[in-house]
């Protein structure tokens, strides 16, 4: 996380374009100007969210059916954030492929990365092309599996159908997880295992959360798992594959597992992995606000008390101990500070907890997700904690943000890298969380969730109030 | 090694030396082996991206737009709608029943909301399947709006990156000829093929400017609608031979008999003899005078400054991958000033006639290759033990992973590399990754060191 503040920015290079003559609010929603067109959308398409969710299993190439394009400007997306090597694999689909169908490049497709890649599992998603063109991802990948014949080294095949016009790329993500969970699952004897489902977390939280369990005794399935395969060591040899990702043969042992434990509070239950493993299954499915701030870790701490029946380890009792220090220490600093929030809806709604039991108040919480799912959960999560209720948005740009941030004056912003236009025209500083991180280093390394995560989040909220106190000041004072 | 190459792509790469040459190329890539090549949509978007006075709408839905948003360090002198990422964001109800409505009641918010001088619409594969009217919404929007609006047949599956290229140069040309021609001098040129990525076009046009030479219109960094209007009105276009305008140029000199020459601004040769050539054509000595005056004041800083550069970096060995093939020849000569040599160069279309130069101008043993993938450029920089790989973005982790410095030479760069001020850039970009001291501490000169032994290892170490 880094922060930005540019008080004394004089560069004007980068004027805003004419401001609108009379903008046209289409179905204008409370104090928000709605429009046709979107400008600068707030989220990614839904085959992204598939290919981030099966990199972070066992031995898994992404592919994705479809034309060339959307498998190399993805890659160059998520490389940008996580400075990491991944191959997707393309049915590299051409004019005559989209007439008559796109069934031979996927069977070819899937050959090549089999001979050369040598995948334990091949994560198909589809694109808008080929659900437009009609291609029955199930019915070829049948015909291949027949023309290939047993072998040995046949991979798993696992389909998600991700057009980008039918949802962002969280849905495309759940849909993996869901796809993953539904294609790999058994019947299997009951174990003391237990899932975690915690949707798009970054490596850093991964091996928070992978670490948390061993200190509670308990054995966990995490899908996916991104932590080594999004953020592996430097190499002397490339690997193809990177080592890491959820083993496959865990995967298949979730439906025996004591409990799933599922981040997220706006996903819909029938995109939901855990509520299908528990109708499966008859796995408890334990749905949690993302882990972010006091109130959501303590619930997360609560429940892996119960589920290992052990107390909270001694560590992440004087890690809460710590963190509940320093808010004491810094209250002042950030109290009624106004905050502007934007990004996956989940980590919006664990942003807004924390913002509001710390006395930030989260002015603005804005999404490009369309749960239905967004205002209420914000609304649960800060609890009558803020002087007034937050504005919460789904289906929102860039465009419609930044009209009613600035109605809004607020005093920071939150979010990922593409608010930074926002936040330079505000002249007030961006916390960056989430994803994309495209212009600092050590995306991958944001620690968002736990007393931990909470307590490096607060470290740069509170300091960046400081510095701008300190950057206004006629005196500058070194002491603050 | 060759265990790496998939057998339908054996005839894409040649080694120099043994065998006479040949290579296959203008090929649809292999299906599953995770090519490094975009789409039409990415042709054509990185040519007109730089525009920066009209609206770009893509329409399609939103993946398509939003990975296109801000990505280019294509700088303008004065408005920045290039900088927007504008979309209808078809939904699933729009690919049913049609995208048309809402193409249009987008592009009239946009043009009232902006007030654009132009309005490019480009299309993505699904408006290709779906059936939209491109070319009936937009004429009836400019006919609504009094600006021109542009339909960009950019559908993704339609070809590779150069067939969007001509999508753009389709879509620029129906501008061109519609611009007022007064005062437009005799020395006057076009230039096609910069992008004006970190202020580059400015540079080259300062060059003309001392020559004497009038820039009609930039095509297309910081470039602008009405002077593409009348580009026509120039005696020459000047082509930076990427390919990506050429298909512009080669529409104006059968339309307007405008004469073409095609340069390169990257390297010191190649940026001296574009200033040459251009005055080569308008026949002017006094011209041509100005322009070797240009090339000795910029060489009397620039040489002396390589020189130091060079006595570290010679020997090394580096290793090329870029989109168009034009870009590597202009870095084979540059590295050749650094004293460096260049074992591996590729590119994701260039022609057989582009490769065939390329091996020209290397030395034996060195590999040429089409439309690679990570798999073959891994292997290929570990077989050759290669110290800088050039490229973009999707190469740099490969570089990166192996304990390769990386120079990125592609559009979302932000350090300007062209013109003599350029090579000086790149100079130091490639010393200040290749000398780095992190080179010390990764796997691949860990484990070199260790096989030498401890007292080679510490010798390393101090070097």
């Amino acid at each position: 996380m880094n922060t930005d503040t540019n008080i004394n920015n004089e560069n004007d290079t980068h004027t805003p374009p004419p401001s609108p003559k009379s903008p046209r609010p289409v179905g204008g929603r409370g104090r928000l100007s709605r429009y046709v067109s979107t400008t600068n959308a707030c989220k990614l398409c839904k085959p992204l969210g598939a290919c981030l969710a099966f990199r972070g299993i066992e031995g898994t190439v992404p592919y994705l059916h479809g034309s060339q394009g959307c498998a190399t400007y993805m890659r160059r997306y998520i490389i940008s954030h996580f400075n990491e090597p991944i191959d997707i694999a393309s049915s590299s689909l051409g004019e005559k492929n989209a007439i008559y169908g796109g069934g031979a490049n996927l069977k070819q497709g899937l050959k090549n990365v089999t001979d050369k890649y040598r995948p334990k599992m091949v994560g198909i998603a589809t694109t808008c092309l080929t659900e437009t063109i009609g291609d029955d991802l199930n019915m070829i990948v049948h015909e291949y599996l027949k023309e290939a014949g047993e072998t040995a080294e046949a991979p798993i095949l696992v389909k998600v159908s991700t057009p980008s016009y039918s949802g962002t790329h969280m849905e495309g993500f759940h849909a993996a997880v869901l796809s993953a969970v539904e294609t790999l699952c058994r019947k299997t004897l009951a174990n003391d295992r237990v899932n975690i489902l915690p949707g798009f977390l970054s490596p850093a939280d991964l091996r928070y959360l992978k670490e948390v369990m061993a200190e509670f005794d308990l054995e966990a399935t995490i899908l996916p798992d991104i932590s080594e395969t999004l953020d592996g060591p430097a190499l002397d040899e490339y690997q193809l594959i990177p080592e890491g990702g959820t083993p496959i043969e865990e995967i298949r042992t979730m439906g025996g597992a004591e409990a799933t434990i599922e981040f997220g509070s706006t996903i819909s239950p029938k995109e939901s992995g855990g509520e299908y493993l528990e109708k499966t299954y008859g796995v408890e499915n334990h749905r949690l606000t993302m882990p972010v701030g006091v109130g959501a870790t303590d619930r997360f701490f609560a429940l892996l008390e119960t589920l290992s029946g052990q107390e909270i380890p001694e560590r992440y009792v004087k890690a809460r101990g710590r963190l509940i220090d320093s808010l004491v220490d810094g209250h002042k600093y950030i109290f009624g500070k106004r905050a502007v929030l934007y990004g996956e809806e989940d980590l919006v709604v664990g942003l807004a907890g924390f913002l509001a039991e710390i006395g930030v108040q989260p002015v603005l919480c804005a999404s490009g997700g369309k749960s239905g799912r967004l205002r209420e959960k914000v609304l649960e999560a800060t609890n009558g904690l803020c002087e007034v209720d937050p504005e919460a948005y789904e289906d929102i740009d860039f465009h419609e943000i930044e009209a009613r941030a600035a109605e809004l004056e607020p005093d920071l912003i939150i979010g990922h890298s593409k608010g930074y236009a926002l936040a330079r025209k505000l002249s007030i500083p961006l916390i960056r969380v989430g994803f994309p991180i495209h212009d600092r280093v050590g995306g991958q390394r944001i620690l968002h969730i736990g007393h931990e995560g909470a307590q490096q989040l607060f470290d740069l909220i509170a300091n960046a109030m400081i510095q701008v106190k300190q950057d206004r000041s006629p005196v500058g004072y070194s002491y603050m | 090694m060759t265990a790496q190459i998939y057998e339908e792509r054996r005839n894409q790469i040649h080694r120099k030396g043994k065998k006479p040459f040949a290579i296959e190329c203008d090929k649809e890539s292999l299906a599953g082996a995770v090519s490094q090549r975009a789409c039409v949509f990415c042709g054509s978007r990185v040519v007109l991206y730089p525009i920066a006075d009209a609206v770009h709408l893509v329409h399609g839905p939103i993946g398509c737009a939003v990975y296109t948003w801000d990505i280019r360090g294509a700088l303008s002198s004065g408005p920045e709608l290039h900088r927007l990422s504008f979309s209808t964001d078809l939904r699933e109800k729009d690919v049913i029943f049609g995208g048309e409505k809402k193409l249009h009641d987008a592009l009239i918010e946009l043009i009232d909301r902006y007030q654009p001088k132009a309005a490019f619409v480009y299309s993505t594969c699904i408006v290709g399947i779906i059936g939209d009217d491109l070319e009936a919404v937009c004429k009836k929007v400019a006919a609504e709006t009094d600006i021109p609006v542009l339909p960009v047949q950019s559908e993704g599956f339609k070809g590779n990156k150069r067939a969007g290229y001509e999508a753009a140069c389709k879509a620029m040309f129906r501008l061109v000829g519609t611009g007022d021609l007064a005062n437009i001098s005799r020395h006057s040129i076009n230039i096609l093929g910069d992008f004006n990525l970190a202020g580059e076009i400015w540079l080259i046009r300062d060059y003309f400017a001392r020559m004497g030479v009038e820039v009609v219109a930039n095509i297309t960094g910081d470039g602008r609608v009405d002077d593409i209007k009348r580009a026509h009105g120039a005696a020459l276009n000047v082509v930076q031979c990427s390919g990506a305008t050429m298909t512009l140029a080669e529409m104006m000199k059968e339309k307007y008999s405008t004469p073409v020459i095609r340069v390169s601004y990257f390297g010191i040769e190649d940026m001296a003899e574009s200033l040459y050539a251009v005055a080569d054509h308008f026949q002017d000595e006094e011209m041509l005078a100005k322009a070797k005056k240009i090339v000795r004041e910029e060489l009397e800083t620039l040489l002396p400054e390589l020189k130091k550069y060079r006595a570290a970096l010679t020997g090394k060995k580096a290793a090329i991958y870029v989109g168009g093939a034009f870009k590597a020849f202009s870095l084979v000569k540059a590295f050749r000033h650094l004293g460096m040599d260049v074992v591996m160069v590729g590119s994701q279309t260039g022609t057989k006639e582009d490769y065939r130069e390329l091996q020209e101008i290397t030395d034996d043993g060195t590999i040429v290759v089409d439309d690679s993938n990570p798999l073959e450029l891994s292997s290929f920089l570990r077989e050759k033990e290669v110290d800088i790989f050039v490229g973009g973005v999707k190469e740099r982790p490969i570089a990166y992973k192996l304990g390769i410095a990386f120079c990125d030479h592609n559009h979302e760069r932000k350090e300007m590399l062209a013109g003599f001020a350029g090579m000086m850039n790149f100079a130091r970009e490639v010393y200040g990754s290749v000398m780095s001291p992190v080179w010390k501490l990764v796997p691949r000169k860990q484990s070199q060191t260790t096989q030498l032994g401890v007292s080679e290892a510490a010798r390393i170490a101090e070097s």
